[in-house]
């Protein structure tokens, strides 16, 4: 059952979004950099878009998983945008003190997609 | 309470039922947000590095103080140099030294007791704000 569970992505013009509805654990963190990386081939996407409204739970792991997708996608060519952070979420990760360094966030996946055109057209 | 922890899945569930707990006895959503990422650290340092271990949730009273008392327990290889663990890892974001001085921000008391070859055990507190 578990190895089964996938991270739907989805294609809108030329950006990608995913939106990380399911507990985040090793595997699934790894299968879904590996199809956010074969999305971002097979399309030609600038742009990617990681809604993590549904996580409640921020820890050292899923921020070191966001930050390397981000860097990995950087590598080719493209822009992360991390939307739907809940404010008891960016608390917290302040508190704790852990690095989401250079990732960008929007408020919700209508700004952040602004935020992606905004870098395109510059 | 409490919960036997022996794989990754099992950290979720932990931080799932420490929030739960946490929510119970009233605390709001960013102290609870707070309890269950400081147990979701811990936890995963007892899987990682201990291959697993028990959490036990508490609720506890103090001068009519009400907080919530979890303890995460491992019989692993135990930490030599505790304060180096404190320190350690916490710009790199990587090993222990993140989740044990993140868990210690996180939440009002923190109490870490370990012996090498026996194991660590790790306390945390948060009380109810009046």
């Amino acid at each position: 059952m578990k190895s089964e569970e996938k991270i739907p992505i989805l294609q809108i013009e030329n950006t990608l979004i995913a939106s990380i509805q399911i507990p985040l654990h090793d595997k699934l963190a790894l299968s879904f950099q590996r199809d956010l990386l074969k999305s971002i081939e097979k399309t030609g996407a600038k742009g990617l878009i990681i809604d993590i409204s549904a996580i409640d739970v921020v820890d050292s792991f899923i921020t070191r998983v966001l930050v390397e997708i981000a860097k990995m996608v950087a590598l080719m060519g493209v822009k992360t945008v991390i939307v739907g952070m809940r404010p008891e979420i960016s608390i917290t990760l302040v508190e704790f003190g852990v690095q989401f360094d250079g990732i960008e966030t929007a408020l919700d996946l209508e700004s952040g997609l602004r935020k992606l055109k905004k870098w395109k057209s510059e | 309470m409490e919960i036997r922890i022996d794989s990754e899945y099992d950290i979720v569930t932990a931080r799932t039922i420490a929030k739960a707990e946490a929510k119970r006895l009233g605390f709001n959503i960013v102290d609870q947000t707070r309890i269950a990422t400081a147990i979701s650290e811990l936890a995963r340092n007892a899987v990682t590095y201990a291959g697993g271990g028990i959490i036990k949730i508490n609720e506890i009273e103090k001068e009519g103080r009400k907080g919530i008392e979890i303890w995460v327990i491992d019989e692993g290889p135990g930490i030599e140099d505790i304060e180096l663990a404190l320190t350690d890892g916490w710009s790199s974001g990587e090993g222990l030294g993140i989740g044990l001085s993140g868990a210690r921000r996180l939440m009002d008391e923190f109490e870490i007791y370990s012996e090498i070859g026996k194991g660590t055990k790790v306390r945390v507190v948060k009380w109810k704000r009046t």
